[in-house]
């Protein structure tokens, strides 16, 4: 598998990342070496082998239904980019 | 400073005799740090004046004769920059976030409060802490302070030099795959990364959920030990906590490893390890020896898959934590964009730098429809014999030891544009991170005036024998006495 | 060939029901609706950097007795999974959800539409969390976030393509809508966004087994508005497809003012959501005392009740339908059937005089004050003779307005019913010297001046007098 500067545009797009043409080719570039080095795990067999999604066997950990008290509208808002009325703001999505 | 080297119990003798006093701490750190850091720019933000406030309050209680003292009463700490200080800037040494002001306080920054310690400052890394060699640092790169030509490891950069330049007594890290082990060899201190699970990880911010944990970076073993003591421990916040009793760690530190049983991988010293750092373990293994411990050559089998399953997982669960900075609700927003899409865009591309670009296209592309399998549930399922492979060797050995990295420092722009090599100096460290168990790193040797470390891996919540390997390697050397000419 | 005659419809729904839990699901934080932007939210759920979710007991047990009684099968081992896009409203740009694992498979639900029950198969019920709400402002240049709503619990509900009409969709709603509140485990307001509804819809020929290509349609906010959504959609496809063109594969908006679909082109961006395990929360084992723990809380479903009513209480099943398709109609009818033995009556009560004031007005149950206890008294009133049919039928408006108890109706008004012979007899032979062409209009053979005669006793009597006896005395003095 290799990839193209078609891929790193669509993942690059999937990523919200905005990537200058000198930083596509070096992506394509470095990315295709590091996933040609990620081959190397094709040589071992993991038909029978479980994934580890977490190292330690913990599991069912719930809390209870309680409610505890929330931040506050002025701390939500204290690193706001933009503000309007205690709610951030954003530009539109484009249409 | 001087003070800085009293062993902590001395510190707090002469607290309480009166013969010191916190803002005397406070002060020695700060002097040190304005001498030392235009030369080892370990430091982000300083919390000077909380920090004063904080040293005469805790005066105040020595003064008041009430005898009840946090574990690390009044001692001058520093806090890697990804760990959330509420009120003090956290900037994960991102560009991103250069205006971050928490609103909240990480589990370990509520838990240093409540065990007294001061915090100096906010300590410089590898951008959300990916790299090793804080080089990644989107402000300026430390410097190892036993040559400022060289780098003092990545990603707790600024946390190991922090403590070898002497301007804190001691500082946390946070280590995903070596990033507090490998920069703590570079300085010639000690650095522990506990057992997965064992320290909140409530408050870091994330950099790979599955693998990141917090850990003290130290002069010595018995500081490592007192850090621990006041960190570890459950935490409802974190659900990947684990319920397990923390144990006495500093009563672990008997200096008694008679009939210890270590194990010595041999990947750990075949090719690409620098021969001076294979003599300095080699001769660390005879310290043991004389110790009354035993030691064999073990094997690791898959320590070759470990990098390249880490880098797909690692960077997997790095592209979706760090979506999270969208320029919506803090940190940086570009400025006149032309849409929401355009916003995201703009604002995460000045954000980062070109180390996260890279780790959050790979991990994008590993979890992208069709390559789920090939890249992600392949390398969970190469986890899986990793951590094996360290079950194996657990069965019939107390500990596993190597090197903490196959080289010592290098310089500052030598791997900088090649980050497969830079990859691989991390050989040593990830696949124990993979497999979620305890290791620490403590000086064994000089190699051509560098640091040279020894990786102490121990069984998972097995902290107490590492710790207790590793005081009586100090006990019966000196290497740990050493301090860089500054 | 009518398009009807000529295409099949074929709808698959994805209902998301928000869980009436007191706290979010990963936080701490009221769920409360309707509170000022932004007051409720902590680190978590504004998704600052560093914080971490903890999984909310209830959220899971309600997403397991919700799963459960639409009969699905309930996952041993369930887990959480990321599910990554940017947007304002979902501030970790990723939402927890469940992938491959979810609470609840293959399930079921019977629905009836113009008197035949129909099974439609439930895929899934998973549960995950509900992202916050954006207002737009400035003529649509910008849009503000409020992420109150960030964390609310939800299920996922998702249908296979079983239904085939528009009315077999509003129906499929309203029996999942009544199955959620038989259980308790949320408020079902589609009003205030708790309960939600995409379609997939698509027609064929009849007779082909392939399906057609679908669209996905969004923003459909009340019962009413998914069917007739669904029924603009298949005629605007049979439209095309008649018109020799093809169905694009597309999401499209349901435009309530406008009465129609549009096609929403900028969300055609390929979705790509990478799914993988949240390394963040641990695996969730499901044992069998758990299940039967759950099992346990869910109480008798519409479905069982409406058998009871048919079996034990001789209802007719369309009865027994209306009243079990709400839980609250359901729980008032016995109520009242604590007061009275006559099932057959209370139904005829609720079905023509409760329902009908209510539907008039456009009211709920709960927007009236009448209850259980005064319908079932009020019959026992009517059995005994204390009141007539006509005084019940008053008596009966005053619970509505009032909520009183009939006993204390009846004596404030004064309208207990006059049985007293001598009284009524008094009024009949008022009413007969009063109207001498009824009575001989009734004697020339004209039965019909009886109805006129009976009337005029009752009004006189204020409808108070006893009809049984006002029919059987006046007779008697007619014969005299």
């Amino acid at each position: 598998m290799s990839i193209t500067i078609k891929d790193v545009e669509h993942v690059a797009n999937l990523a919200r990342l905005e990537l200058s043409d000198e930083e596509k080719g070096k992506f394509t570039e470095q990315l295709n070496a590091i996933l040609k080095y990620a081959e190397k795990l094709n040589e071992l067999d993991t038909e029978q082998v479980e994934p580890t999604t977490h190292v330690l066997p913990i599991t069912n950990v719930m809390r209870d239904d309680t409610t505890r008290e929330s931040v506050g509208v002025e701390k939500a808002m204290l690193n706001a980019p933009d503000e309007e009325d205690g709610q951030f703001r954003v530009p539109a999505v484009l249409e | 400073m001087a003070s800085f080297d009293l062993r902590l119990q001395d510190v707090h003798n002469k607290l309480n005799s009166k013969e010191l006093s916190v803002t005397e701490l406070v002060e020695a750190s700060y002097k040190r740090i304005t001498e030392t850091e235009p030369s080892i720019k370990s430091f982000i933000t300083l919390n000077e004046e909380q920090a004063r406030k904080d040293a005469a309050a805790l005066d105040q209680e020595l003064q008041s004769g009430d005898t009840k003292r946090g574990l690390l009463f009044g001692l001058p700490a520093g806090i890697k920059d990804n760990i959330v200080t509420e009120g003090l800037l956290t900037t994960c040494a991102s560009q991103f976030l250069h205006n971050f002001n928490p609103i909240y306080d990480a589990t370990v920054t509520k838990k240093l409060k409540a065990a007294q310690s001061i915090t100096i400052g906010k300590l410089n890394m590898d951008e959300f802490a990916m790299g090793g060699s804080n080089e990644n640092s989107s402000y300026y790169p430390t410097r190892n302070p036993w040559n400022t030509e060289y780098v003092p490891g990545g990603s707790s950069g600024g946390s190991a030099a922090a403590v070898a330049a002497g301007q804190v007594y001691f500082s946390l890290g946070s280590d995903t795959g070596g990033s507090i082990r490998q920069p703590a060899s570079y300085c010639g201190v000690v650095g522990l990364k506990p057992t997965y699970g064992l320290v909140s990880r409530f408050g870091l911010v994330a950099f790979a959920s599955s693998l990141d944990q917090i850990g003290p970076i130290t002069k010595n073993v018995e500081d490592s030990a007192y850090v621990l003591q006041a960190i570890a421990g459950y935490d409802a916040s974190d659900s990947t906590s684990a319920k397990v009793n923390i144990p006495d760690y500093i009563s672990a530190l008997s200096g008694d490893v008679k009939g210890m049983r270590i194990g010595v991988p041999k990947e750990y010293l075949g090719l690409g390890i620098d021969p001076k750092v294979k003599e300095a373990v080699l001769g660390a293994l005879k310290v043991y020896e004389n110790l009354g411990a035993t030691w064999e050559e073990v094997s690791l089998p898959h320590t070759e898959y470990a990098i390249a399953a880490y880098y797909l997982l690692a960077s997997s669960e790095a592209s979706s934590n760090l979506a999270r900075f969208d320029g919506v609700r803090y940190g940086v927003r570009a400025d006149n964009p032309d849409n929401l899409i355009d916003m995201y865009r703009k604002s995460r591309s000045q954000g980062f730098g070109p180390e996260v670009k890279r780790r959050i296209m790979l991990g994008t592309y590993a979890l992208s429809s069709g390559y789920y399998d090939a890249y992600y549930l392949k390398a969970q399922k190469v986890r899986t014999l990793i951590k094996q492979d360290f079950d194996n060797v657990f069965e019939k050995f107390d500990v596993i030891m190597g090197p903490t990295a196959p080289t010592t420092a290098f310089k500052i722009g030598e791997q900088v544009g090649d980050p497969l090599t830079m990859y691989l100096n991390d050989i040593c460290t990830i696949p124990v991170s993979l497999a979620g168990v305890p290791a620490i790193s403590v000086p064994c040797g000089m190699a051509d005036g560098l640091p040279v470390g020894l990786q102490i891996i121990g069984k998972a919540f097995d902290e107490t024998t590492v710790l207790r390997a590793a005081f009586a390697f100090e006990q019966s050397t000196e290497h740990h006495k050493l301090r860089p000419q500054l | 060939m009518s398009q009807a005659t000529k295409y099949e419809t074929v709808v698959g729904l994805e209902v998301h029901v928000e869980l009436h839990t007191n706290s979010k699901i990963f936080c701490g934080c009221s769920t409360a609706f309707g509170a000022p932007p932004n007051t409720h939210t902590c680190p978590v759920c504004l998704g600052h950097p560093g914080v971490l979710p903890v999984l909310n007991r209830q959220a899971v047990e309600y997403a397991m007795k919700a799963a459960m009684a639409l009969n699905c099968e309930i996952a041993t081992e369930s887990k959480f999974d990321r599910k990554n896009y940017f947007y304002p409203d979902s501030p970790k740009a990723y939402q927890i959800s469940q992938y491959d694992k979810p609470i609840g498979e293959n399930g079921w639900i019977d629905i009836e539409v113009n008197g035949e029950t129909k099974r439609i198969g439930i895929t899934r019920l998973h549960l995950e969390e509900d992202a916050g709400k954006l207002t737009h402002v400035d003529g649509g240049y910008a849009s503000l976030v409020d992420l109150n709503r960030v964390g609310t619990p939800l299920v996922e509900i998702v249908s296979e393509p079983d239904i085939r009409t528009p009315e077999e969709a509003k129906a499929y709603l309203e029996k999942l809508k009544a199955i959620m509140l038989y259980c308790d485990v949320s408020d079902v307001k589609m009003e205030e966004g708790s309960l939600r509804c995409d379609a997939n819809i698509s027609i064929r020929p009849y007779g082909q087994e392939k399906f057609g290509t679908r669209t996905e349609l969004k923003n459909m906010n009340s019962f009413r508005g998914v069917q007739r959504g669904l029924e603009y959609e298949q005629w605007r496809q049979a439209e095309v497809l008649d018109s020799g063109g093809t169905v694009v594969q597309e999401t499209r908006r349901w435009d309530e003012a406008q009465g129609k679909t549009i096609s929403m082109r900028s969300k055609e961006e390929a979705h790509d959501y990478r799914y993988f395990p949240d390394p963040d929360l641990v695996r969730l084992f499901i044992d069998d005392e758990w299940k039967a723990r759950v099992l346990a809380s869910i109480p008798e479903l519409p479905d069982a009740r409406q058998a009871r009513y048919t079996s034990e209480l001789g209802l007719p099943s369309y009865d027994a339908g209306v009243i079990t398709s709400s839980k609250k109609l359901s729980d008032f009818f016995e109520e009242s059937l604590n007061y009275t033995k006559d099932a057959k009556a209370v139904a005829n009560w609720i079905m023509g005089d409760l329902l009908g004031y209510l539907n008039a007005n456009s009211l709920e149950l709960e927007d009236v004050k009448i209850t259980g206890q005064g319908l079932g008294e009020m019959i026992g009133l009517m059995e005994k003779g204390t009141i007539s049919s006509k005084i019940a039928k008053t008596v009966f408006k005053a619970m509505l307005e009032s909520g009183k108890l009939p006993q204390q109706i009846v004596e404030e008004q004064g309208l207990v019913q006059i049985s007293d012979e001598g009284a009524i007899l008094a009024i009949v032979d008022k009413v007969v010297e009063a109207n001498p062409q009824s009575v001989e209009d009734y004697k020339a053979g004209k039965d019909k001046a009886i109805g006129f005669l009976v009337g005029q006793v009752m009004k006189e009597s204020r409808g108070k007098a006893n009809p049984a006896l006002v029919n059987k005395l006046l007779l008697d003095r007619l014969s005299r």
